[in-house]
């Protein structure tokens, strides 16, 4: 049989890292409290001080730390991104995580001996750019965009000798994955900018009699009735009214959630799964990584007889976004 | 560890119908004394703390009818015991949610997507309070509190 991968789990504060390595995480991943990883919102992520307590944490239990560098540099900038990586190569971390190809560069000419990680905002899909960007720049992993079928994870697996991450859970977006820019189009800021999608300085939760209205920089992106489930005030998720009907034009609320193919995922030779999430609490980094560490471990024997336990499943449905779950790009029977 | 969970329940109505005739200050003073004890404490981060300066805050617990409005100045928490005007930003949910929010038994990403818990104002206020909360670590909370199962 084929090793369990590795668990990547989110840490967007000192206690959700402890969270994830508490329940199980193989690994846990980070960001600086600036516009150098795509979560950068407000209050969350680390400081130096932080940051060497949490690695510290984590190593002193046998968990990897790696560190999410994965927005792209700024005109005129490129030095606070550059420092951002010489920051964390100093903090001793297993890993960085990185989209933007200068920077590869950068960390590759500068820190030779560090261990990269081609981010998903990287947006490689083909074995043909992941190998590209292992010949130039030595990346070990890559974490793949959620727009791959299974079989094409598969054969991207066969083709390279990168090791190969991917989503295992956690809200889903329109999975453009460094290539989206609706949120520019609405606030003139997006991920690959600023760090963020949808600031909260541009979203509105207006409540009205009866329903609730959220704007995204004044635009109407959704009307919830009081009963209806809330979610991410992202312009991909809102209702919008197409040819005289109003519905989730682009992407539904909903989160992806592996477990029902994880033993297929395992068979392919995936080396680590990662669960989506800086932005939520330690809570929630929790439940998470306690479902899902059961789950793998439950594969640890060869898994022939692996059921998904309604335990597992109960926990992860109550904290997904719009409260449904979907296998996502991984199942799907189209091309 | 303890196992005890904190179920989702709602007060009757006529709590609240009762409690909007009560004072609405006692409960208010006790969360104020609560925030100022994790100031004195050093919980909370100062680069966070900047932003509240100043700003208004209620705290509206819909099935007991008790509301709290107060604001940070001068690195204390103070009640505001006649607000003019809205809020900067209004928390509102039922007893239940607030207390398994506090207790980290819910994810308040969660309680808001099942429209549990209502955030309205300066949303990017909210975010920060939120944050700051996730990453204070608790040291001296009585057992009861940090559940896990």
């Amino acid at each position: 049989m084929s090793s369990l991968p590795d668990l990547v789990c989110p840490a967007g504060s000192l206690p959700a890292l402890k969270a994830a390595v508490d329940n199980g995480a193989d690994a846990v991943y980070l960001g600086y409290k600036n516009d150098t990883n795509a979560r950068n919102f407000a209050g969350l992520n680390f400081d130096a001080k932080t940051m060497s307590e949490g690695i510290r944490y984590a190593h002193a239990k046998g968990r990897e730390v790696l560190m999410a560098i994965n927005t792209f540099a700024q005109a005129g900038r490129v030095a606070d991104w550059q420092k951002a990586i010489d920051g964390a190569v100093d903090q001793g971390v297993d890993a960085i995580i990185l989209a933007d190809i200068g920077l590869l560069d950068y960390a590759r000419q500068r820190h030779p001996q560090q261990r990269l990680h081609l981010s998903v905002q990287g947006s490689a899909t083909s074995y043909e750019a992941i190998n590209f960007c292992q010949r130039e720049f030595g990346i070990q992993r890559t974490v793949l965009p959620r727009v791959l079928t299974l079989a094409q994870v598969e054969h991207v697996i066969k083709n390279t000798s990168v090791e190969i991450e991917v989503f295992g859970f956690g809200s889903l977006c329109v999975m453009n994955e460094g290539r989206c820019w609706l949120s520019s189009y609405a606030c003139g800021e997006s991920p690959n900018t600023v760090g963020a999608c949808s600031p909260a300085k541009y979203v509105k939760w207006d409540k009205k009699p009866g329903a609730m209205e959220t704007r995204l920089n004044g635009i109407l992106i959704d009307r919830f009735g009081d009963d209806e489930p809330a979610g991410y005030p992202t312009l991909c998720k809102g209702r919008f009214e197409v040819q005289g009907e109003t519905y989730y034009a682009l992407e539904e609320p909903t989160s992806l959630n592996v477990l029902s193919i994880l033993p297929e995922i395992i068979k392919i030779g995936v080396r680590a799964i990662k669960v989506e999430g800086r932005q939520r609490s330690p809570t929630y980094v929790t439940q998470v990584t306690r479902s899902l560490r059961a789950a793998l471990d439950a594969l640890k024997d060869g898994g022939e007889r692996y059921h998904v336990k309604p335990a597992w499943q109960a926990e992860l449905a109550k904290v997904s976004e719009g409260s449904q779950a979907t296998l996502g790009a991984y199942s799907r029977p189209w091309r | 560890m303890s196992d005890f969970t904190i179920p989702k329940f709602r007060l009757p109505g006529f709590v609240a119908a009762l409690g909007q005739k009560l004072p609405q200050w006692p409960h208010g003073l006790a969360l104020i004394a609560g925030l100022n004890a994790a100031l004195k404490l050093k919980l909370l981060p100062e680069s966070e703390l900047t932003a509240l300066e100043d700003k208004r805050f209620r705290v509206q617990v819909l099935d007991t009818g008790g509301t709290a409005h107060f604001t940070y100045r001068g690195g204390l928490f103070r009640p505001v015991f006649r607000p003019e005007h809205e809020p900067d930003l209004a928390f509102a949910a039922n007893l239940s949610a607030y207390l398994q929010l506090l207790s980290r038994q819910e994810d308040p990403d969660t309680l808001f997507f099942k429209r549990e818990l209502e955030i309205t104002g300066d949303t990017e206020l909210g975010l920060i309070v939120k944050n700051m909360l996730d990453a204070v670590e608790w040291p001296a909370l009585p057992k009861f509190l940090l559940l896990s199962r």
